[in-house]
């Protein structure tokens, strides 16, 4: 059984097929005793969403109790969010632990990116799965053996639809776009950029190159999320970078 | 693919309420699905056969009622109607609009057996 969640104890599924066994049973002979298992009604008012929801609760509980300071990076593939990652570890890993968690539906590739960065880094193949959710996380939480006082990246499945829905227990959920995506993706993907407290526009040392106006990119970012904070940088190029770690620096410290 | 994970989630629950209430079989699962939410009802349509069969679900019937979306005005504190998560505020034209509903996906009730 699992320490964490128990997930190994006789799941449902299992529990429930004597039942369901039963069931055929009792259809199997004819329905001479009157109907007395008719219909009723059930009230369950329960989120879709509840179990990776209780999930994300108890990693959440736990990185509160560890002073680990998790984010959630979102995007489409591409955005650059593992350059992002690689080059913050570079800037900022003498000054506290860093570990990485590096969703993907395949490959060990990001991981091995982080890795040779001298930071501890953990790949979850989510296979057909899109998204990361809170209850793999969790595990790979405690495979890591991430330290107390941490900051914890998580990088999530390129995708800008599903990981929104799926709370893993962050503390935010920063979202990076970058100029060569167009600028009215926020407006397109609305529930990522609602989702998420900080949004990174990525790859400005291509501004020239391409048609992208950034005042009307943090319009429609502030028109379906007006609290979402935003910073410009380039990842590869460096421009602006120290708004990114001193965010970092910032809210981290009054963990 | 999102919609059949979160299938997948709605199969779950009925287990285990089928284990506490104690019921065998649903014959009809009703979810409230709020507009603002990140689901396409049609796909949940689509898959909730897929998902279901072989469980205590197998053919049961979909409901699915959908929860118009509400906000409210930072700068005027009217209450509108939200088509998308970016409508602007019908009243003053203020961007800066709190939903306060239609991001809800829940499971509502069941007819069970
Ligand atoms: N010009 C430019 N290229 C960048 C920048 N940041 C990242 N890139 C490039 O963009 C490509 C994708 O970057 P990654 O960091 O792998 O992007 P990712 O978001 O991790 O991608 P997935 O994990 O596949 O979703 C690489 O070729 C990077 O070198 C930037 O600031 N400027
Ligand atoms: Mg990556
Ligand atoms: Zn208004």
């Amino acid at each position: 059984m699992c320490g964490i969640c128990g997930c190994g104890q006789t799941n449902t599924t299992a529990k429930l097929k004597p039942v369901l066994g039963q069931r055929q049973h009792l259809l199997k002979h004819d329905h001479s005793h009157n109907d007395n298992h008719s219909e009723r009604l059930v009230k369950v008012e329960q989120d879709l969403l509840s179990k990776n929801n209780a999930y994300a609760a108890q990693n959440r509980t736990y990185f509160q109790q560890h002073h680990i300071f998790t984010l959630n990076l979102v995007s489409s593939p591409g955005a650059g969010k593992t350059t992002l990652l690689v080059e913050t570890i570079k800037v900022l890993k003498d000054r506290f632990p860093i570990a990485v968690i590096e969703g993907d539906q395949q490959t060990e590739r990001d991981a091995d990116r982080i890795r040779a960065t001298g930071v501890p880094a953990l790949q979850i193949n989510t296979g057909r799965a899109c998204h990361l959710d809170a209850h793999g996380t969790g595990h790979a939480v405690m495979e890591l053996g991430v330290k107390d006082y941490s900051l914890l990246a998580i990088e999530n499945v390129g995708n800008l639809v599903c990981p929104s829905s799926f709370d893993l227990g962050e503390a935010h959920k920063v979202v990076v776009l970058s100029v060569t995506e167009g600028d009215d993706k926020p407006i397109k993907y609305p529930d990522m950029f609602h989702a998420a407290d900080l949004m990174i526009i990525n790859k400005t040392d291509l501004l020239p190159y391409v048609d992208f106006d950034e005042a009307r990119c943090i319009q429609y970012a502030r028109q379906v999320n007006p609290d979402i904070q935003i910073i410009q940088l380039s990842a590869t190029k460096g421009d602006n970078f120290s708004a990114w770690t001193d965010w970092l620096v910032e809210n981290l410290s009054p963990q | 693919m999102h919609e059949l994970s979160l299938l997948e989630n709605v199969r779950g629950i009925l287990e285990d309420h089928a284990l506490k209430q104690n019921f065998r079989r649903v014959t009809k699962v009703t979810l409230e699905i709020g507009k603002l939410s990140c689901v396409e009802p049609e796909a949940l349509r689509f898959g909730f056969d897929v998902v279901m069969k072989d469980s205590l679900a197998e053919n049961a019937e979909l409901i699915i009622a959908e929860l118009a979306g509400l906000g409210v005005c930072r700068q005027c504190q009217q209450q509108i109607e939200m088509e998308t998560l970016y409508d602007p505020c019908g009243y003053c034209g203020s961007s800066l609009v709190t939903v306060i509903q239609g991001s809800e996906m829940r499971i509502k009730d069941l007819i069970v057996i």
